[in-house]
This record gives structure tokens, C-alpha cells and sequence, in this order.
């Protein structure tokens, strides 16, 4: 445009040839200035959607990782075998009912001979988990021949010892309104100072099921129960979606009914997922009598739930295997199941695959829906079937994030976390599995 | 445990059949597999669906029919006036009775009648599930049997075998009808019966929420109020939040990614939105309670307002970043729609590209843009994680964000998490809410969708 304005001067008469170049110049840079713009505020759009991926996934990880770790005290525990075992027998099921905490508090107030008012015995009972007990009774019941004598053991700490350790507790604040009070607090130093407090791998968090004390609880309930669930929402929304899109896709006449089918999936998809736990709490639960809380019905209502999305990426791994295929098996003489079983099908699978899986991440990270069918059940071990009552990741995400112990918070960042790197894990799948297997016609 | 004997068992009879079916029909043929009609495989399946289909439809019946069947007979032991008496009562009973026979405690007094039910119960179960795994099994071999017998040189057993596997297409194609099917009548069911205890007049126009009915009779806060407004209000609020998030961000990162971000941004971005997009909505609603709600409430405080803990604010920014990948997707999908000629020309006619995007790309992709921005709001309206845990539960009626709000999804996980009666109102309300949920998503969906196909129409 304004390479073409000098070209052109001559033919226009004097006066716009005065004016004409100083104004297209003016609008010109308006113009540029403008595009300048527009350009900046679409790399600003980007940047703020990838910016808060990052602040995002910063603020959970910074706030769960500590929970990976979990703060032990040190104790000389003395199996005295007047506690332990007063009969002398060994026997595991004599042992099992010994009071193993008691053994705790005597190993703390002899680590603090000083501190023997009733007071200060007090404050230190509140060191140790009500895990403490426990562990013990296990080494014991494992080893017997700890009996008698005096080992080094390293315990876990109550919940407020450990949001101490973990700089948690701002020492800032007015001495009421911390977390934990000025006595306990003592108590730490003393127990930090003599090199007796020490954060250790917290394989608890793997291992263990739900609890109210914060230092006691894990994810391996909850893991469970989405595995449980998963399985059946795979086995149940696999076959079917990948039938209802061969069908679809490859057998069925266009007429009012498909075209009914086809309204109904695309409006399924965007139905929104808590009215599926409203299907699922009036139909299975109520009509049918199912259990509340199972993986069954959880499995049930989210296959429900994913197969529209299944459904639409079948039909269209379908719709890319080229006509050519199928054609060149009938021409040989299969029939039209034996061409989409022996050719389509097959060259489809990775496509379908990928689907299903972006379906199962969904399917793992939904929360509302198994909310209204009782998935919040509190399950201390992990559901041994599909029909026990139990919970999923997402939901213990839930339910300890409303926990008012501060130290959940960690333990919910550090649940989102492994719920986040199995969503990861299915995702790259997915995508491993379209770049490896996808063809180009 | 019974399941999977019968499983195990009814797997091996297939495969049984399958094996069976393919000798004989090699037997048949003489050796030459050429003198059937169809492949030997396929009369190995054809022998398997015999020993399988009939087997497995009588056990789903025995499923489906068992408690209905084991409540009946526990009922027959029961005393007639017990028996007859009105809905509630009755089954309280039967919880009861189930109680008794689980083996629980329970609180109301056990009379004899109520024992000899519960063991007709446990009989019943027992006996049923003994003889339904006797039957379906016996069905499995009788099936087997029968089937093997037809194997013949002359059978159709491909044609056969694919029309089953043809009708089992059907039927899981039609399971998309059957849900929204079943999600219409159970909603439907449940809303009629609420609306029969409170007027639809007084649900769509009171301005009051308040949920409570007596669970005891002549309790303070006895009778609850049911006014839809306040949530429609809340609901509303919140969405207005996250649109005015998600929308610009959304679609200027659209335009930027479609037509100027270089190969690689893109290679790299489009992937980060995938995951944005990804992340479970109640990885949000921690974010968004725990952090965002946090922050709102301070940097309020610091200009001199008063923002409550819980915010609509928060709430509705956290759900617009959740939203910003579903718009920027969609709208990219609608922008690359548009014919390349279309720019081609208003690049001939000097345009700059920003000009060319907001004078030609963008109003030829309007009709498509709103449809996903239509998308998007029946996505916000529905989105329930975030809200339940970071918008409040107390129905305001107001036009504030930084007060808090609740919404209709929060309702809904409200009066439905925890123990329920089924016919109180209150519980019932909750798929009255869901219907109007289900009803207003539904209609954005077909609007929205019937728009964008419409324009892709326009360009194919």
C-alpha cells in the first residue's frame, strides 16, 4: 500500500498529493501500532493460561512434597518385660495386648528426667503419634526376642511435632493464636536439640488407609478404591463404546434413529458429570438396590459418564482408516463383520485405545458424581472387592481438604500430586500410543 | 465368591463350546473344511453364543429379580397389619428386618415375627443363590447341548453368529438413548414427587433457600424454604466470573496460537492447555479454597473492602483458568474453519493481519465463537467440585463477588451427601435442582451445537 502511494503521485492531483503521504504515513503507523497490539495481547493470553498452570502446579507442589516426609523422634525404648510380657510365654497373641504406648511415655520421661510434675508429663505425652504404639508392637510381635531390652527406635511424632519440624507453625503470630502452644513447643527444642527429631521417608502415606490423625494417614485405601472403580468402569465402557461405534460408524442406515443416537451421545458429553451421580443415586442405588459407597456402582455411573467421550474418538479413529480397506476386503469376499473385525478394526485400535484412555483419566480424576452415590465412605484399610464400601482419590482429596488439621493440607497437596502423576502416566500413554501406532494415509 | 465360580465355570463352558463346535464341524465336513458353509471357527462360535447368551440373560434376571423376590418372601412372614401399613413405616421395617438378618444390631425391639422373617430372608438369599448358580450353569450346558446338536454341513453359522454380534452393536449403541432416557425419568420421577409437596410456583420465584424441614414435629426451623432464585443468582454470578476470565484469555490465546504463534510455540503450548484442561476439578477447588480464596480475601482487606472467606470471586476466577482451554480449543477449531481464501483476500486488499482477524476471520467465525462460548457456560454452570469447596453453602441473594455465594451444583452435593430420607423434601429438592440443571445445560448444549454445526455447514 504504501509502496504504491509514490507510483501514483503524479496522476493525483497537487493538492492531496501535498497532504496524502504525511496522513497514510500517520494512519500507517496507527495501523502497525495496532497490530503490535493485538499481537502483544494474544502472547499475553498465552502466557497468562501457561502462567497459571505454573502457579498452579508451584503452590501443590510447594505445599505437599514435605508430606513425603514425616518427622520421628528418637527413643531408647525399654521392652521391660513386666509390660511386654509379664507371663515370660512369647506368644505374638500374648504380646498384642500389652500397653506398647505406655513404653512410649516411659522412654520420653526418661529422656527428660528433669521435667516430673504431672504437667510436663502431660505435654510430653503429646510427642508421640498415637501411631507410636503400634510400631512398637509390631517389632515386637515380628521379634520377640526384643524383650528385655533397650533399643533405639525411631517413632513417629504427633502432628503438631511435625508441622514444627517443618517450619509450618509461623513463630511470628501472638503465642494464642499459634498452631501449637508455647509449652510444646519447649518440648521440641529440647527434643531437636539433642538431635533426637529427624524427618524420615514417610512410607506410611503408601501404605496405610484413611485416619483422622494426620501422621497415620495414606492414600492406599483411596488408590485402591480408583482402581476398583476403574476397572470397572474399563471393562464395562470399552466393549460398549467400541460396538456403539463400529455400529455407528460402519453399519448403521442413515435414518431417524441413528440420527437420534448421534443427538443423543454429543448432548450426553456435555451433560454436566454430577447430574451421573444423580442417575446413578435415583437408578442403581435406589431402583436397583445396589450398594452405596461400592466401586461397582461408582464404575457403573462413570462409564455412564465417559462413554460419549469413548464413543466420539472410536468413530472418528474409524472414520480415518480409509474406504480403501474396506472395500478391498469385500472385493475378496468378507462379509462386513469379518472386513471391520479383520481389517478396520485393527488399524482403528490405537485410536481407540488412545480414547479409552483419555476417557479412564477423566473417569480418575471425577469427583462430583461419586459424591452422591456415598463414595466418601471413611475406610481405615483398602476395599478388598468391588462391592466394599470404600472411597477414590479424588474424593479423599475432598474429604481431607475439609479436614481442619493443618497438617492435612500437606497431605492433600501430596494426594493430588500421585493422583496428578497417574493422570500424567495415562496421558503420556496416550500420546506415546498415537505417535507410535498413528498412521497417515 | 459365587460370582466367580459362576464366571470361571461359565468362561470354561464357552471355551468348551468353542472348541467343540470347531471339532465337529471339522468332523462333519470330512476332514475338508471347504464342504461347510461356513469356517469351522465360526461353528465354534456359533456353539459358544448357545452355551453362553442364555446362561448369561437368566443370571442378570436372577440379579435384577432377587431382591425383590427375597423382600417378598420376607414379607410374607410378617403379620398382615405390619405387612399393609403405609409406605415410611414399612420400609423402615424392612431395614430393620435386613438388619436383623445381616446379623446388626438394631434400635427398635426384634419380635419374633420380625426373626422369622429375617431368616426367610437369609434363606431365600442363600437358597437363591444356590439354585440360580445351578440353573444359569445347567442353562450354560443344556445351551451347549442344543447348540452342538445343530452343527451340520449345510448351517449358517457365520450368518447366524454375525446377526447376534450385529444386535449386540444395537443395543450398546442404543445405551446412549437409555441413559439420557434414564436421567430424564429419574429426575423427572423425583422432581414430580418433590413438586407435589412444594409448588413449582414457590420453587422458580421465592427469594429465599433454606432447606430445612422438621425431623421432628414442631422444631424450631420447621418448615423449610424452597426458593430457586438465590441459587439461580449465585450460579450466575460465579459463571459471569469465570466468562469474563475465560473468554478473553481463551480466545485471544485462540488467535494467537492459530495464526501467529511460530510452529514450535505452538508445539509446546497446545500441549500445556491439554493439561490445563486435564487437571481433575478438584485439584481446582483445593486451589482455589487454599490459595485463591485466601488471597482474594487479603488483597481486599488491603484496598479497604470487606471480601468473606469464601468468595464468589475466587470461586468464579479458579473456574474461568479451568475454562480457558475449552474455549481456546473450541474457538480454535472454529477459527481454522474459516476458508484461507477469506484472509487471502483481505490480505490482497493490504489488511494487516490483526485487521484481517478482526474484520474478516473473527465475524465470519462469530456464529461459531459463540457456540463455544455458549459451551463453556453450560460447562461453568454444571462445574461443581470448585464451588462445593470453595463458594459457600449460605444462599444470598446478591450481586457482590466478594461475598459468598452458593450455586445449584453446591446444593445438590449438599442435600445429598450424608444420610437420607427419600421423601423428605429436602432431599427431593435436590433433583428438582437437577432437572432445572439438566434442563438449562441441555439447552445451551443443542443451541450451541446446532450454531456451530450450522456454520461448519456454511464453509464444507
Amino acid at each position: 500500500m504504501s509502496d504504491a502511494a509514490p507510483t501514483t503521485a503524479p496522476a493525483t492531483p497537487p493538492a492531496s498529493a501535498a497532504s496524502g503521504p504525511d496522513l497514510s504515513r500517520e494512519r500507517l503507523r496507527k495501523r502497525y501500532a495496532a497490530e503490535r497490539r493485538f499481537r502483544l495481547y494474544g502472547i499475553t493470553a498465552v502466557l497468562i493460561a501457561v502462567a497459571m498452570l505454573a502457579v498452579l502446579l508451584f503452590d501443590i507442589v510447594s505445599k505437599g512434597y514435605t508430606a513425603f516426609w514425616q518427622t520421628h523422634v528418637k527413643l531408647d525404648v525399654t521392652f521391660a518385660e513386666e509390660v511386654v510380657d509379664p507371663e515370660g510365654t512369647r506368644d505374638p497373641s500374648e504380646i498384642k495386648r500389652a500397653n506398647f504406648n505406655e513404653l512410649v511415655f516411659d522412654a520420653l520421661f526418661e529422656t527428660f528426667p528433669q521435667l516430673d510434675s504431672e504437667v510436663a508429663r502431660e505435654d510430653l505425652r503429646r510427642v508421640p503419634s498415637g501411631a507410636a504404639g503400634a510400631e512398637l508392637r509390631r517389632m515386637v510381635v515380628d521379634n520377640p526376642d526384643l524383650v528385655g531390652t533397650t533399643q533405639a527406635v525411631w517413632v513417629k511424632t504427633d502432628d503438631k511435632i511435625d508441622m514444627l519440624h517443618k517450619g509450618y507453625v509461623d513463630m511470628d503470630a501472638p503465642p494464642d493464636r499459634r498452631l501449637v502452644d508455647e509449652r510444646l513447643i519447649e518440648v521440641y527444642d529440647a527434643l531437636a536439640e539433642s538431635g533426637r527429631i529427624d524427618a524420615q521417608f514417610n512410607t506410611g502415606f503408601f501404605t496405610g488407609g484413611d485416619s483422622r490423625e494426620p501422621e497415620r494417614a495414606g492414600i492406599l485405601g483411596a488408590t485402591v478404591g480408583s482402581f476398583l472403580t476403574l476397572a470397572v468402569t474399563l471393562m464395562l465402557s470399552f466393549p460398549i463404546a467400541v460396538l456403539a461405534a463400529i455400529y455407528l460408524e460402519e453399519f448403521a442406515p442413515k435414518n431417524k434413529f441413528t440420527d437420534f443416537i448421534e443427538i443423543n451421545i454429543n448432548n450426553l458429553a456435555a451433560v454436566p458429570s454430577i447430574v451421573f451421580g444423580l442417575l446413578g443415586l435415583a437408578v442403581f442405588i435406589n431402583f436397583f438396590g445396589l450398594p452405596r459407597s461400592a466401586p461397582l456402582v461408582g464404575g457403573i455411573t462413570l462409564t455412564l459418564m465417559t462413554l460419549p467421550t469413548i464413543i466420539i474418538s472410536a468413530r472418528s479413529a474409524l472414520r480415518a482408516v480409509p474406504p480403501s480397506i474396506r472395500e478391498g476386503a469385500l472385493a475378496v469376499g468378507a462379509s462386513r463383520i469379518q472386513t471391520v473385525t479383520h481389517h478396520v478394526l485393527p488399524l482403528a485400535m490405537p485410536g481407540m485405545l488412545t480414547g479409552t484412555i483419555i476417557g479412564m483419566a477423566q473417569a480418575l480424576g471425577e469427583t462430583a458424581p461419586l459424591l452422591l452415590i456415598g463414595m466418601v465412605a471413611f475406610v481405615v484399610g483398602a476395599p478388598s472387592g468391588f462391592t466394599d464400601a470404600s472411597t477414590v482419590l479424588p474424593v479423599q482429596v475432598f474429604l481431607w481438604a475439609d479436614s481442619p488439621e493443618r497438617a492435612f493440607v500437606e497431605k492433600t497437596s501430596a494426594a493430588i500430586m500421585v493422583l496428578l502423576a497417574f493422570l500424567i502416566v495415562m496421558n503420556a500413554t496416550a500420546v506415546i500410543l498415537r505417535k507410535r501406532f498413528e498412521r497417515r494415509w | 465368591m459365587v460370582t466367580w465360580v459362576y464366571l470361571i465355570t461359565l468362561l470354561a463352558l464357552i471355551l468348551f463350546g468353542y472348541w467343540l463346535g470347531q471339532r465337529r464341524a471339522f468332523r462333519v465336513s470330512g476332514g475338508r473344511p471347504v464342504n461347510l458353509h461356513s469356517l469351522p471357527s465360526y461353528h465354534g462360535l456359533y456353539v459358544a453364543l448357545w452355551a453362553g447368551l442364555p446362561s448369561a440373560a437368566l443370571a442378570v434376571a436372577w440379579v435384577v429379580l432377587e431382591p425383590h423376590f427375597a423382600e417378598w418372601a420376607m414379607l410374607q412372614q410378617l403379620p398382615p397389619e405390619q405387612r399393609n401399613q403405609s409406605g415410611e413405616d414399612l420400609q423402615f421395617l424392612i431395614i430393620a428386618i435386613k438388619k436383623v438378618a445381616a446379623g446388626y444390631e438394631v434400635i427398635r425391639e426384634v419380635t419374633p415375627a420380625m426373626e422369622r422373617a429375617a431368616a426367610a430372608y437369609t434363606r431365600v438369599q442363600e437358597m437363591g443363590q444356590t439354585i440360580a448358580l445351578a440353573a444359569s450353569l445347567g442353562l450354560a450346558a443344556t445351551g451347549l447341548a442344543v447348540g452342538q446338536r445343530f452343527v451340520s454341513t449345510r448351517l449358517p453359522a457365520r450368518n447366524r453368529v454375525e446377526r447376534v454380534i450385529t444386535g449386540v452393536m444395537v443395543v450398546a449403541a442404543t445405551l446412549a438413548i437409555l441413559t439420557t432416557a434414564g436421567i430424564v425419568l429419574s429426575l423427572i420421577f423425583e422432581a414430580v414427587r418433590f413438586f407435589s409437596m412444594v409448588s413449582p410456583v414457590e420453587f422458580f420465584t421465592a427469594l429465599s433457600w433454606n432447606p430445612q424441614t422438621a425431623i421432628r414435629e414442631g422444631q424450631v426451623a420447621a418448615d423449610g424454604s424452597f426458593g430457586f432464585v438465590p441459587l439461580f443468582a449465585g450460579t450466575m454470578l460465579i459463571t459471569l466470573v469465570a466468562m469474563l476470565v475465560a473468554a478473553p484469555v481463551g480466545l485471544f490465546s485462540a488467535v494467537y496460537l492459530s495464526d501467529y504463534a511460530p510452529k514450535r510455540m505452538r508445539a509446546l503450548v497446545k500441549p500445556i492447555m491439554e493439561v490445563l484442561a486435564g487437571v481433575p476439578t478438584v485439584v481446582y477447588g483445593f486451589f482455589a479454597a487454599l490459595t485463591v480464596a485466601p488471597l482474594v480475601r487479603d488483597t481486599a482487606a488491603d484496598i479497604g473492602l470487606t471480601a468473606s472467606s469464601e468468595s464468589a470471586l475466587a470461586a468464579g476466577l479458579v473456574m474461568g483458568i479451568m475454562i480457558i482451554p475449552f474455549v481456546s480449543s473450541l474457538s480454535d477449531d472454529v477459527m481454522n474453519a474459516v476458508p484461507q481464501a477469506l484472509r487471502d483476500g483481505a490480505y490482497a486488499m493490504g489488511a494487516t493481519q490483526a485487521e484481517t482477524i478482526k474484520q474478516v476471520v473473527f465475524p465470519a467465525a462469530l456464529p461459531g465463537i459463540v457456540g463455544a462460548l455458549l459451551l463453556a457456560v453450560s460447562r461453568a454452570i454444571g462445574e461443581t467440585m470448585i464451588v462445593v469447596m470453595a463458594a459457600g453453602l449460605a444462599a444470598k441473594l446478591t450481586a457482590n463477588p466478594l461475598n459468598a455465594v452458593t450455586t445449584v451444583t453446591v446444593q445438590i452435593v449438599a442435600l445429598l451427601t450424608g444420610d437420607q430420607a427419600f421423601d423428605s423434601p429436602k432431599t427431593l429438592s435436590a433433583f428438582a435442582l437437577g432437572i432445572t440443571l439438566f434442563g438449562v445445560t441441555l439447552l445451551l448444549n443443542v443451541i450451541a451445537l446446532n450454531v456451530v454445526r450450522r456454520y461448519r455447514d456454511k464453509y464444507e
